[in-house]
């Protein structure tokens, strides 16, 4: 039952995005930029970390992909709720968790996609990083996408005024972004950046990624990433779970 | 056996200026293969109880059965039964009619092949069929509202809802759902369950006619039997019984608006 209408639902949502080429190019757009026009900047800097600037910016971008893609993927939401298509599925008898998971698993690909195409135009500019880190990268912005995607769905459901949406997205994923050291590391902050830092969850996640993309697989930062990562995708779909049942 | 009854239904919102009951308590029962008008001015309750009945929306009190399941205990099992037409319709202007028909008849639980044939069989009783490969963002509103019970119908529901189902159409478009209304009634022995702000469209398409007002039915029973209690005669108009049911002044002589 869940299985079965997950697979249909996103079938739906990934027909709609494949569908639209504007969609899937658009947002890896933002990303590239950086890479091709403040990446170049960062070659000969001092980072405080390991491996090179490729290898600290690129998780950072991925990262910021997902930030800033999944966290406006309730706008869609907010469409479909007007034309009372979302009333109408919830009319049937299609399993409630099916109606989140189905467009979460499309958000997933469609930013996971966007990530390969990202780090194969860094592959390009120069960065070299161990296979299984990359891939260990994907599953991080699968995770977060997850996670910032349920969320986002859960306030398209409450929100009364669809004009707010977008600025209170913003309003939370820009200090996110800032706070996460996701263009540049915090070890470069000073000590109450780097403690306010912490309070973010996006923080564990690029420093995992960074340690990642230098082979370092069995460090305590990566451990702290990864249970931040499931927890946070674990009580956002849950949230987002919570907000199909009782929409109003 | 009626399948639906209601006892004491009520619907509580709770909201910053405190709690507003927008149904208070609705006792009603319909009879298999009925066709049922269920009236009431704007804010009475009548969309609440609709989306309760429907299972979108949970009550605060009272019970009701939809169908031979218990609407608050066992609310999926009821959605397997129900179709459900919203005033604003349901569908996705980018999704064509086949992608939308097909997915909702999947999502009750059909095979694709037998949601597949299940769509034609309709678009062809609902004169869709040369539409099937369309948007449905180029419907026009008859097509659309056709489309909107298209979708209610895949799964053959035993009980249909629809909410205003003719507000906004033209008068042959309208004059085209009465008639699909009764021949689902007449063919399937579907049960009827519909919102109308039309009281000519009350009187010629329901068989009983249940009047809601300040969330608490006001009045029940067949369009004559309403008028002639209400308005004294079974010849007077339904406009009168309604105005009076709800305690508004009857309109002059000469002024007889359809739409209330």
């Amino acid at each position: 039952m869940l299985m079965h209408d997950t697979a249909l639902l996103f079938q739906r949502y990934a027909r709609q995005t494949l569908r639209s080429k504007f969609q899937m190019l658009f947002g890896a757009l933002m990303p590239l930029l950086y890479l091709l026009f403040f990446g170049p900047l960062l070659t000969d800097m001092p980072l405080g970390a390991r491996g090179d600037s490729w290898q600290v910016l690129v998780p950072g971008l991925l990262l910021q992909l997902s930030l800033f893609g999944a966290s406006f993927s309730g706008f869609a939401l907010i469409m479909e709720n007007n034309w009372g298509v979302v009333e109408r599925l919830r009319a049937t008898p299609v399993s409630r968790p099916a109606l989140l998971l189905g467009r979460l698993l499309r958000d997933a690909a469609l930013f996971v996609a966007q990530s390969v195409l990202l780090v194969l135009a860094a592959l390009v500019m120069g960065l070299r990083a161990p296979l299984a880190g990359i891939l260990l990268g994907f599953a991080f912005v699968a995770l977060l996408t997850c996670a910032l995607a349920s969320l986002s769905y859960a306030l398209a459901l409450k929100i009364d005024t669809p004009q707010s949406f977008g600025p209170t997205v913003n309003a939370l994923a820009m200090p996110s972004m800032l706070l996460s050291g996701l263009m540049l590391p915090m070890a470069l902050a000073p000590n109450w950046l780097d403690v306010l830092s912490h309070f973010t969850p996006f923080r564990y996640l690029v420093d995992a990624v960074r340690d990642a993309y230098v082979g370092m697989y069995a460090t305590s930062t990566m451990l702290y990433g990864a249970l931040v990562a499931v927890g946070f995708a674990a009580l956002a779909v849950t949230i987002g779970t919570r907000a199909y049942r009782s929409a109003p | 056996m009626p399948i639906i009854s209601t006892a004491g239904l009520a619907r509580t919102f709770t909201t910053k200026a405190g709690s507003v009951e927008a149904v208070r308590g609705i006792d009603l029962t319909v009879s298999a293969g009925e066709i049922l008008g269920f009236l009431g001015p704007n804010g009475a309750g009548k969309t609440t109880t609709l989306r309760m009945l429907t299972t979108l929306l949970a009550p605060t009190g009272g019970a009701a059965t939809v169908a031979g399941f218990d609407l608050r205990k066992d609310p999926a099992a009821v959605r397997r039964k129900i179709g459900y037409v919203a005033q604003s319709g349901g569908v996705d202007p980018q999704e064509t009619l086949r992608d939308e028909l097909v997915l909702q008849g999947r999502l009750h639980g059909r095979s694709r092949a037998d949601a597949e044939s299940r769509t034609a069989e309709l678009a062809a009783e609902l004169g869709l069929t040369e539409l099937l490969d369309r948007r449905t963002a180029a419907l026009s509103g008859g097509q659309r509202r056709r489309m909107d019970i298209a979708l209610g119908l895949i799964h053959r529901p035993e009980v249909l809802f629809l909410d205003e189902p003719t507000t906004g159409l033209d008068p042959g478009s309208r004059a085209d759902l009465w008639r699909l209304v009764r021949a689902l009634r007449d063919t399937y022995g579907t049960t009827v369950f519909l919102t109308t702000h039309y009281l000519d469209e009350a009187d010629a398409l329901a068989d009983r006619i249940v009047v809601v007002d300040k969330g608490v039915v006001a009045a029940d029973g067949t369009p004559a039997a309403l008028k002639q209690r209400y308005a004294g005669s079974p010849e007077a108009s339904l406009q009168d019984a309604f105005l009076a049911i709800t305690g508004r002044a009857p309109a002059p002589v000469d002024a007889t608006p359809v739409a209330i």
